[in-house]
């Protein structure tokens, strides 16, 4: 079989701030009771991770589990073990009442790195991204621009962008023009 | 430009990240129903100046609908709660009563 | 003349020369000038003319009231009109033309409009175009449209050269407006720890205080301005934004701020405009306070100016606007300017001042200076066609005989000052009228309302009414401090600053000078000079009945230029209210709307222009497609092949060749934007059997089933195969379109009716390319690739399998919306393309093409498959359609079950489905209509049906469509009328609709 090819195969952009696609993160949406303990168990056994409260994220390199909302939790992964990681869940699951499905394919991430980060994101999504407000490891779901998205900030203040594949071209192009040059706003 | 507090997420959300849905504690009627009840059902919607029960979407967040309660005439918001319910709970009703002493909205006051 | 001083011009360089260029000459100014200041500067009194008379109008005033000097800056692409010469800050090569004239700025043609003001009064055009009726579209229009509009729209054919952003910003407190109240209010705010963001619309910090002179802290303004913007710029929490504009309050503590970025300095790199899209918890509006004109004949002449605006030339500037000059004035804040103009050298010929009693303190000062005073005295008229020439003065008293007359070159003049209280009012701020300073300023018990219910705007200083130095500060502070309490701060009392200023005796308001003016000065008297609205206009109205000041506006269009009235608003009103013997916080005032002044297009759209307008939605085949002549078809936001060119075809002739090659040998659909969602769960059938009209519970695993979805009110809504994967998954396909409006519907159901129902559903539409593949070559193709079995006994028609085809992992559907043998198969997107490539490559023996949506649209309808969207328009039932067989009879409820039961959904009169022939084989327009007999109420002929439908079928050479038709399926072979709208009227024969292969042979091979 062929490799697999993310929407836009690693593209890059540096501005006031640097725009990279990440390329294909295993990602599985798992939807049950969050405070079920079978089902963190679950969740933690994919990822070495714990389940994270409301609008955080448990991330380490391809690892982790985001707060998607009272029943959702997106599950990260290697992207060569998501099928493997998928079968271990679904195991582990049992017969409880609960979805897990991969979508790594249906998603691209970028990667959001520079001092005018939070400028740039902020230029974008109705979020307040001061550094009071959006510290390393929270986790917000919202739109840029048009579409939705969600992001994390992580150890370094950088920010993961997670948007739909049909739509990496427009989110790329929109950060690109966020980014361009003489555009900070110099108070985030 | 709206804000509501989304009681799933926890989020303050702008209008922009919300999507309206209306009246809130409808009760559905189906197969069964006569015609007038079937009628109010679809169509027959409170246009109050004041004190009103609104559904929204926390659609470009975490996806959840909930419900709030707030004046129609000054945006003055008096609670938002979760949807899974037929009526608006005690602290919202409350939370009214103190604002708007005497409120009637539908069968509930 | 008006010319640079050789001394003061505080905001001026005059080590840097800049030079600029107005209708075309060039002329010099410095660093620091507006475009206002430089044309003065070069005796360029005359800026511009006015709309409707064409008369030849002067700057006025000096800030973002100015409604005369209106210029457009720019070239090409650059272009911008209507931008105010007195906002507009001077750079090297600025390129300024006059508007409203023809040919040129001295010489005018449509003056002569001028000549006729008589016969132009308020109202003219609703009263001159009424009648008659046929005059409207070819007669009144057209002339309406020539002289309607402001300066020159930018050329259509070019494309704004520059970038524009949002940026989303959030506080505790923002505070509108860094004259000395905002900065002494946002120290006060931020002094307590709370996040600040301070505003200013102009280059400088400082407002007007710098130019009105007294002391704060016993210093100089100037000094204290510097002193507390550099402790503000050392705190952390404060932020400071110059040009930058508060232009509107909303709900909820929203606020737009419009920030200039590179206006005056074009060549830096970068956005042009920034919109500051706030949410602050409170709002501060330090907005200051704006001198009104006085109302007396000639008042339009160019060289009458605000006394004001007059100060801040020669203190900002250094420049004069006259060398004679007449100040005349209600109150003794003008006396500042004598003052000023005086010091520069400049004659002060006269003050008259309409109060009999004449002024306090500043005047004796003025005395001094050896000024002379007139109380009681007025301008009965000022004389000049392009420039003042002299000022008829008459006793206020009166009708206006004149008794003195002076030439002069220039007139100041004030009316007093009306704070603005723009901003206050956008979000529903209510005013009060406050009757010693005749102006209306905000009623601090009436505020606009914040989402808990208390205010969230407060007012400093000017803008607040409190005019006077000592006092603007006192309260600025008191706001500042106030404001950060109710948005968390910890309670600190902060001492204002000591501000002194000469004490003034009270103003007394002059709405009409003199104040019986007879007829020939009032109709001289202007109150809008943008839009030429004059005392006699608004009391016209007044006659006219027109009471309400709403009405009033728009009849008389005053205040309703770009300026909206910030300079004639309140003398407007008080015209009226004298005329309507009515008090004028009766009269009322119109409404304050956003922005404060215009904004840019550009940055309203901020960063969604060119390629990110809107999202365009890709499938993983995009890139594909592109080069391989798709010509692009927008459906929702994806971009579907409506056709693959080949070189030289023409999208028809693609069209026809991808129908004929599809039926006899193999075509590639890219299916991947059909909507795809999983909904699992104990509960998962008995919800879809609500969803769907027919029964999904019953489903085997392993198999498909078409169904429809309504809406509660019976309507059609959306369509499409589902597959049951096992005993709880369900895998739902949905319309292009649909995916996401379906997957919210499903969401809504179960979040908000059916909460205790144990179903989770996701979206899984773009984990995968989807690829029918179609043709009597299908099974050919898929075997050559090898895998899974794909023959009629191991996956037949309605069944699906995962598996593996030519080493991808796929899921395969056996289903088909085209009647032929067809497959739907699924792999990842990110393998997309590489499935694509091996279809291709292993088609190529079997006459592999790839179809668009044009193509898949003319298959379906051979067959006579319904399009949501074609034969749906949110009034299409399933019974109008034919589609009883998906109508669960078994079900005791399904969403549209109740509804379809109503009478007007099982009445026998609704249209139904047919298919449509036409007698000669041509093609019916799309969404015509069909007559019958009779004619409605208006004449028109009776409508029966319309069509739904239509294509060229090249595997049938002749046109085929569907269409609703009355009784349509009881009229078979009946021959309908189809008037089209290019003259012609078809005739169509009602047949089935299944053209082709109507036992389905085809696809059951």
């Amino acid at each position: 079989m062929s490799e697999p090819i993310s929407a836009l195969n690693g593209a890059r952009y540096d501005g006031i701030a640097t725009i990279e696609e990440l390329g294909l993160q295993g990602m599985i949406t798992l939807r049950g009771d969050l405070d079920e303990k079978g089902l963190a168990k679950a969740a933690a056994a994919a990822t070495d991770q714990q389940m994270p409260g409301p609008r955080k994220a448990h991330v380490t390199d391809d690892s982790g589990l985001c707060w998607m909302s009272p029943d959702e939790v997106l599950v990260l992964v290697p992207y060569a073990e998501v099928e493997d990681k998928l079968a271990g869940m679904v195991k582990a699951l049992g017969n409880s009442h609960a979805l897990a499905v991969n979508v790594s394919d249906a998603r691209a991430v970028f990667r959001v790195s520079g001092t005018h980060a939070r400028e740039v994101v902020a230029k974008l999504a109705p979020v307040d991204l001061s550094d009071g407000a959006f510290k390393p490891g929270d986790f917000r779901r919202t739109r840029l621009a048009q579409v939705a998205a969600a992001f994390w900030m992580e150890e370094d203040g950088a920010f993961r962008i997670v948007c739909f594949r049909s739509v990496a071209d427009y989110v790329f192009k929109l950060l690109k023009v966020a980014a361009q040059p003489g555009s900070e706003v110099g108070v985030l | 430009m709206l804000i509501l507090h989304c009681p799933c997420c926890g989020v303050d959300a702008e209008e922009t990240e919300l999507h309206a849905g209306g009246e809130a504690h409808i009760k559905r009627f189906g197969p069964g129903s006569d015609d007038d009840q079937f009628h109010d059902y679809l169509f027959m919607r409170e246009n109050p100046k004041g004190v009103h029960f609104e559904r929204w979407q926390h659609a470009n967040g975490c996806g959840k609908w909930f419900h709030a309660a707030r004046c129609t005439a000054t945006l003055e918001v008096f609670g938002t709660y979760r949807a899974q319910t037929t009526e608006p709970p005690k602290d919202i009703r409350d939370a009214i009563t103190a604002k708007r002493p005497g409120w009637v909205w539908r069968e509930f006051s | 003349m008006s010319t640079r001083l050789s001394k003061l011009g505080r905001l001026i360089d005059r080590t840097k020369q800049v030079s600029f260029s107005f209708n075309g000459t060039t002329m010099r100014g410095f660093a620091g000038d507006t475009l206002a200041s430089a044309l003065l500067a070069n005796d360029q009194m005359m800026m511009g003319r006015s709309f409707k008379y064409h008369r030849p109008r002067g700057v006025v005033a000096s800030g973002a009231e100015e409604p005369n000097a209106l210029v457009g800056l720019g070239e090409g692409s650059r272009f911008e009109p209507n931008q105010r010469a007195t906002t507009t800050e001077l750079f090297e090569g600025l390129s300024a033309k006059s508007q409203n004239h023809w040919p040129n700025l001295d010489f005018d043609i449509g003056a002569v409009n001028t000549a006729f003001a008589r016969f132009l009064p308020a109202g003219f055009y609703y009263k001159m175009f009424i009648h008659p009726q046929p005059f409207w579209k070819h007669v009144y229009e057209p002339f309406i449209r020539k002289s309607a509009g402001l300066g020159k729209a930018p050329d259509a054919e070019t494309r704004d050269a520059d970038t524009y952003e949002h940026f989303y910003a959030f506080t505790d407190v923002l505070i509108i407006g860094g004259g000395v109240a905002g900065l002494q209010a946002a120290k006060a705010a931020a002094l307590t720890g709370v996040k600040v963001l301070l505003v200013e619309q102009t280059a400088h910090w400082g407002g007007r205080a710098p130019v009105d002179g007294g002391t704060i802290d016993e210093g100089p303004v100037d000094k204290f301005v510097e002193q507390i913007v550099s402790e503000l710029e050392t705190m952390d929490n404060v932020t400071m934004r110059l040009r930058c504009m508060g232009a509107g309050i909303y709900d909820h503590g929203y606020a737009l701020a419009y920030e200039r970025l590179t206006d005056h300095a074009p060549q830096v790199a970068g956005p042009r405009h920034r919109l500051w899209r706030i949410r602050a918890k409170q709002i501060v509006t330090a907005t200051g306070a704006i001198e009104r004109p006085l109302s007396f004949a000639g008042n339009d002449v160019p060289g009458v100016m605000l006394a004001s605006a007059m100060r801040d030339y020669v203190v900002n500037w250094g420049v004069t606007p006259g060398e004679r000059v007449v100040v005349a004035t209600n109150n003794d804040d003008a006396y500042r300017t004598a003052i000023t103009l005086k010091n520069a050298g400049v004659d002060v010929l006269r003050i008259l001042d309409a109060r009999a009693s004449g002024g306090g303190a500043l005047a004796d000062e003025v005395r001094a200076l050896g000024i002379r005073v007139d109380p009681g005295k007025a301008i009965a008229k000022v004389s000049g066609g392009k420039r003042v020439k002299k000022v008829s003065i008459c006793n206020q008293e009166g009708i206006g005989g004149a008794r003195d007359e002076v030439s002069c070159d220039a007139v100041a003049m004030s009316g007093g000052w009306s704070p603005v209280v723009h901003l206050w009012s956008h979000c529903g701020g209510k005013l009060i009228w406050d009757d010693a300073q005749a102006h209306f300023r905000p009623d601090p018990d009436r505020p606009p309302l914040g989402a808990d219910g208390a205010g969230f705007v407060s007012v400093a200083g000017a803008a607040n009414g409190a005019l006077a130095l000592g006092e603007t500060l006192s309260d600025a502070n008191a706001a500042g401090l106030a404001a950060a309490k109710a948005a968390g701060g910890k309670a600190k009392r902060p001492k204002a600053p000591l501000g002194e200023s000469a004490a003034e005796l009270p103003m007394e308001p002059v709405w009409l000078m003199p104040a019986n003016a007879d007829t020939p000065l009032r109709v001289k008297s202007w109150l809008d000079f943008q839009n030429d609205v004059k005392v006699s206009d608004v009391q016209l109205a007044a006659r006219e009945g027109y009471e309400s000041v709403e009405h009033t506006k728009r009849y008389t269009t005053l205040g309703m230029a770009t300026d909206q009235g910030k300079l004639s608003n309140i003398n407007g009103l008080a015209i009226l209210a004298d005329a309507l013997n009515a008090e004028i916080p009766q009269v009322g005032t119109t409404t304050f709307r956003p922005p404060y002044t215009p904004i840019s297009m550009g940055a309203i759209g901020g960063e969604a222009r060119g390629e990110v307008f809107q999202p365009i939605r890709r499938t993983p085949l995009h890139d594909w497609h592109d080069r391989n002549g798709a010509d692009w078809e927008p459906v929702g936001h994806w971009r579907r092949p409506y056709a693959y060119q080949l070189p030289g075809e023409s999208v028809e002739a693609a069209v026809n060749r991808e129908v004929k090659n599809t039926r006899e040998n193999l075509g590639l659909l890219d299916a991947s934007t059909l909507g795809k969602l999983i909904v699992k769960g104990p509960d998962a059938g008995r919800f879809l059997d609500m969803m769907y009209t027919n029964m999904m519970s019953t489903l085997k695993p392993g198999k498909c089933r078409y169904g429809l979805m309504c809406s509660e009110n019976g309507f059609l809504i959306d369509d499409g195969v589902v597959a049951r994967i096992d005993e709880d998954t369900w895998l739902c396909h949905t319309t292009t379109g649909g995916a996401e409006r379906i997957h919210a519907h499903m969401e809504e159901w179960l979040q908000t009716e059916w909460w205790d129902w144990k179903v989770y559903v996701a979206n899984v539409t773009e984990q995968y390319a989807q690829v029918a593949v179609v043709g009597p070559n299908a099974r050919k193709v898929l075997e050559k690739l090898g895998g899974m079995d794909v023959s009629k006994e191991a996956l037949p028609f309605m069944e699906w399998r995962d598996g593996q085809i030519g080493g991808f992992d796929c899921r395969a559907y056996r289903i088909s919306f085209s009647g032929e043998l067809s497959y739907e198969i699924a792999v990842a997107a990110s393998r997309g393309q590489a499935f694509w490539d091996a279809l291709t490559e292993a088609g190529k023996e079997f006459g592999v093409m790839p179809y668009g949506t044009e193509c898949l649209h003319i298959l379906r309808a051979e067959k006579g498959f319904i399009m949501i969207g074609d034969e749906t328009d949110g009034t299409v039932i399933p019974q109008d359609l034919g589609l009883h067989w998906a109508l669960s009879k078994k079900k005791e409820d399904y969403l549209g079950k109740r509804a379809q039961q109503r009478s007007h959904m099982a009445d026998p009169d609704r249209w139904k489905l047919v298919g449509l022939e036409t007698v000669d084989g041509s093609v019916l327009p799309d969404g015509a209509y069909a007559v019958g007999e009779g004619t409605n109420a208006n004449g028109q002929r009776n409508m029966i049906g319309r069509v739904t439908s239509t294509y060229y079928s090249a595997n049938l050479d002749r046109g085929i469509a569907m269409g609703l038709v009355k009784h349509g399926p009881d009229r078979m072979g009946e021959v309908i009328e189809i008037p089209g709208t290019d003259g012609k009227s078809y005739k169509a024969k009602i047949v089935d609709p299944v053209f082709f292969d109507k036992d389905g042979e085809k696809q059951n091979v």
